[in-house]
């Protein structure tokens, strides 16, 4: 149990994992999903698999933007850059992801007008700094940069700036968690819910998880400590055999989300029949 | 780009009622507030930030506790990073 000493509550750590083994035992093999790639970077980083009895395993799930996107998109994302007059603009993760010609960050130093934005709305300022070029903004991310992108569009058109263009490869989750319960290969107890996430799409999406697939399915906070909760909540479920949508991290995440940031997505963007994921083919 | 990082209100823009200056562990830069349309922040309330806009209020705890999670997970220079970054300051 390395870190343990370090965390924030020690004992209530120590007391939860306690519990998780009681709830565990040893009889059953219980296998979870962590959605969210923030929570596949806690579980690594706190180390929290020394801490899980044996027979849990916490299995990493699709939740990770830059990971799942196929390298066809950079490349269509560069060669729209590759007109004349054009500022290709992302976030920093984006620079060095490999399209078949080289990265972001390679065709910057060829030559092309690359620059790294840290939010959407600064894409759009350098539209406006740059108005005898054309921004085109490279989106990317779930339901956390999403709503973001959106506004960004909204704001652009009520300015009536007319040079600014989002190249849009946002993906939204609850298709993932579909395709990952329709593999045929894939069998999974239940889900540990993404955190930030779920603060714009509230809890209701995943009904469907709890009531057709009867999985039950806990949305969790980032700390340890939350984690092991929220998988304490999932034992439980399993044991009573339930299957409900729970939220562990009340504290950030209204059941409802935000409705103002689904208002904006649903105003500017449109769903696609299908996409495709890196790893997982088209969705 | 997936961080989620929390800053206190400082200023809310009186020409812009849905632009504000945040302070995040002594950083102060401009967000934009428009998603928080049905449950306005005022200077003083704590917020999580996702790429430069409010996504959530949450309270002076949870903020607390959001930043010692980004310590923990090593993530506390790519927050300030990208916090840095709003406005264009490293981009220009």
């Amino acid at each position: 149990m390395r870190f343990v000493d370090e965390f924030r509550e020690p004992k209530l750590i120590s007391k939860t994992a306690e519990e998780i083994r009681r709830l565990a035992g040893t009889k059953l093999r219980y296998r979870m999903m962590e959605v969210c790639g923030g929570h596949t970077h806690a579980i690594y980083r706190f180390g929290l698999k020394d801490i899980l009895p044996e027979n849990i395993e916490l299995i990493h799930g699709p939740g990770c933007p830059v990971c799942v996107l196929p390298m066809g998109r950079i490349d269509d994302g560069l060669s729209i850059a590759q007109q004349p007059d054009v500022i290709f603009a992302a976030f920093g993760d984006m620079m060095r992801v490999p399209g078949t010609q080289g990265s972001p960050l390679e065709h910057k130093a060829r030559g092309m007008d690359v620059r790294i934005v840290y939010s959407p709305s600064d894409a759009l300022k350098l539209a406006r700094l740059n108005p005898d070029k054309h921004v085109m903004f490279f989106a990317i991310g779930f339901e956390t940069t999403a709503p973001s992108t959106a506004l960004t569009v909204m704001r652009a058109k009520a300015e009536g700036i007319r040079n600014f263009s989002v190249f849009c490869n946002h993906v939204t989750i609850i298709p993932a968690i579909r395709a990952i319960l329709d593999s045929p290969d894939m069998r999974l107890d239940a889900f540990i819910g993404p955190g930030h996430v779920s603060t714009v799409i509230g809890c209701r999406p995943y009904e469907w998880i709890a009531q057709n697939e009867r999985k039950p399915i806990v949305v969790s906070g980032f700390e340890p400590l939350d984690m092991l909760q929220s998988i304490v909540m999932l034992l439980h479920q399993l044991r009573a055999g339930e299957a409900k949508v729970e939220n562990q991290y009340k504290r950030v995440v209204p059941w409802e989300g935000n409705h103002a940031a689904l208002r904006a997505m649903a105003e500017v963007f449109e769903l696609r029949p299908y996409f495709e994921w890196r790893g997982m083919g088209f969705i | 780009m997936c961080l989620a990082i929390p800053g206190k209100i400082v200023e809310i823009f009186c020409d812009n009622q849905d632009s504000a200056l945040v302070d995040v562990v002594g950083v102060r830069r401009k967000i934009d507030l428009g998603l928080l349309q049905d449950d306005k922040p005022v200077p003083g309330d704590w917020v999580l930030i996702h790429v430069g806009f409010a996504m959530s209020k949450i309270s002076e705890q949870d903020a607390a506790d959001q930043m010692s999670t980004l310590r923990m997970l090593g993530e506390i220079d790519g927050a300030i990073e990208e916090i840095r970054g709003y406005g264009l300051e490293d981009a220009n």
